[in-house]
């Protein structure tokens, strides 16, 4: 695997039954890369994800994520990456430090490196009156911003951002994004899905799958030329466009 | 069609919605535009019945919604947020049931449904909850309009939809408002608006503004301008730096400008020349996302 690659897919493929949900689909990421991973719903884009993320197996192919075999180096997979979802991140019925202690220890970061980290989050976010109370508390926004500062408070290789941005205020989406540009320049690659077709142009290199498999992939300004498309929007409508 | 008066709801501490005003046209298409949390959900609940407002009245086709909630719940068709179909019921199912529920049968209003049906009905044999979330969302309308309500009231159809079938659920919600049904909708997603006969911009459980998506742009106050270069990032962070600049905000592969004054115009750009030779820097009519954000409080984040 290159140096500079944090992950690098070869006909990597999924089959549930007789249907093919992942089809070889071959690509890889460069470090401090921020990575957008397109579709319309049912592409195979989770599955895929899953994949990647050490929670499924693949049927066949092969993939190194953060240097580790997706086949015999599952668990080392997850301690060098990062996840969250506009589904799940945060436990609600934790405080926000205990959120971060919960998870420091859980990808076994040291008690004071966790209070040092907590501190700079807490910080940086301006979130000081908000540290004692309980997730479920805090305005959405914040809560994603937090999800952010967690998924990579020990400092993963790789962050996997599944629709991070759902639902959220079009400040707060700004906001969350320059979050994702800052995480990318320390060295961690975002590897983001959304359905906001202005977030795919903020990513440095997008991928479209249809139907399992990967149908393009480039720089936006790149797809855009090569499908005289005005923007993100109209290249996804024009590859997404499929049958179900 | 549908009244809104003064209504207020809290949550304990908590203010889901706060003095809320607005009245819907019979056949018109309203959109409640607003991010999670804003209370487009409590309001939309209130309306259907299923939660009583602290304060304020709300009617729907003359009828008060409190008082005549029956009458409410024989003539509105609702689909929730999260899909709450019998997942262990088929398709054809469900929708007996919904109609049987209702009094009334599928023959009867098939041809009110067809349209969207269709596109399932290869699939009636099979249950609800191992359908894709597109049928998902199909069969939902379906159930929600197969006892042909007086107004359809859907709570965010689109989120985590993908563009392609965004596009395909609105066209398909344009033809239901061109047979005459009334129709609320909400959404976190901006564009959407424009596909509104009106909207209300929501946020923290009020409405900021409320007119057709022109009006509501055309109010934009102060001239607006896109800048368009390479690598967006780096050149935000330029444009902030800028004592001319007031706000500088991505949107896709350009950046929306607003100035301190319009006669600041000419040094902004000779100023982004020199950073930028490529760029390129253009007034343009301001988007339903760009009002929204010029409205939301300031404190916000």
């Amino acid at each position: 695997m290159d140096e500079q690659s944090v992950i690098e897919a070869r006909d990597f493929t999924k089959k549930f039954g007789s249907f093919t949900a992942v089809d070889s689909i071959s690509f890889t990421v460069a470090k401090g890369e921020i990575f957008g991973f397109l579709g319309a719903n049912g592409a195979g884009k989770t599955t895929a994800m899953k994949m990647l993320t050490g929670l499924l197996t693949p049927t066949s192919g092969q993939a190194r994520v953060a240097g580790f075999d997706v086949w015999h180096e599952a668990d080392k997979i997850k301690r060098n990456i990062g996840y969250m979802s506009q589904k799940f991140s945060l436990y609600n019925d934790l405080t926000v430090v205990e959120n971060m202690t919960l998870f420091g220890g859980i990808y076994g970061m040291s008690m004071p490196e966790i209070k040092d980290k907590a501190a700079q989050v807490i910080d940086k976010l301006a979130i000081k009156s908000f540290k004692d109370r309980l997730v479920a508390s805090l305005p959405l926004g914040f809560k994603q911003k937090l999800a952010f500062s967690v998924a990579i408070f020990h400092r993963p290789q790789i962050v996997f951002l599944d629709e991070p941005t759902g639902g959220v205020d079009p400040v707060t989406r700004r906001q969350f994004w320059e979050m994702i540009y800052a995480a990318a320049e320390n060295g961690i690659t975002p590897f983001v899905t959304t359905h906001y077709m202005d977030e795919a142009e903020y990513c440095h290199r997008v991928s479209v799958m249809v139907e399992g498999k990967i149908m393009a992939l480039d720089t936006p300004a790149a797809l855009k030329a090569r499908y005289d498309c005005k923007n993100m929007g109209e290249v996804f409508l024009k590859l997404a466009r499929n049958p179900g | 069609m549908v009244e809104f008066n003064h209504i207020t709801k809290k949550y304990g501490p908590v203010t889901g919605v706060q003095g809320v005003s607005f009245k819907v046209n019979p056949g018109e298409l309203f959109g409640l535009i607003g991010p999670d949390g804003a209370g487009k959900t409590t309001l939309f609940r209130m309306l259907t019945t299923l939660l009583l407002p602290d304060e304020g009245s709300l009617s729907m086709a003359g009828k008060d919604v409190v008082q005549d909630y029956r009458f409410v719940r024989s003539n509105v068709g609702y689909m929730p947020g999260t899909f709450s179909l019998y997942q262990d019921l088929t398709v054809a199912e469900n929708l007996n049931f919904f109609a049987t529920l209702f009094g009334t049968t599928v023959a009867a209003n098939y041809a009110l449904i067809e349209d969207i049906y269709r596109q399932i009905e290869p699939y009636k044999t099979r249950r609800a909850g191992d359908l894709s979330g597109g049928m998902k969302q199909k069969l939902a309308l379906s159930c929600a309009l197969i006892h042909r309500p007086l107004v359809l009231v859907l709570d965010e159809p689109t989120t985590g939809v993908d563009a392609v079938s965004r596009k395909e659920f609105w066209e398909m919600l344009k033809r239901l408002q061109a047979g005459g049904l009334t129709i609320l909708v909400s959404t976190a997603y901006m564009d959407e608006a424009t596909l509104c006969d009106r909207v209300a911009l929501i946020q923290e459980g009020r409405i900021m503004q409320l007119d057709t998506p022109e009006q509501v742009i055309s109010g934009f106050s102060r001239p607006l301008y896109a800048v368009k270069g390479e690598r967006i990032h780096r050149l935000l962070e330029f444009l902030r730096q800028l004592p001319q600049v007031v706000s500088a905000q991505p949107f896709g592969d350009s950046i929306h400008l607003t100035l301190v004054a319009e006669h600041c115009l000419p040094e902004v750009q000779a100023s982004i020349l020199q950073e930028r030779p490529d760029a390129v820097t253009e007034a343009i009519t301001p988007t339903i996302e760009d009002c929204f954000m010029d409205l939301m409080p300031a404190t916000h984040g």
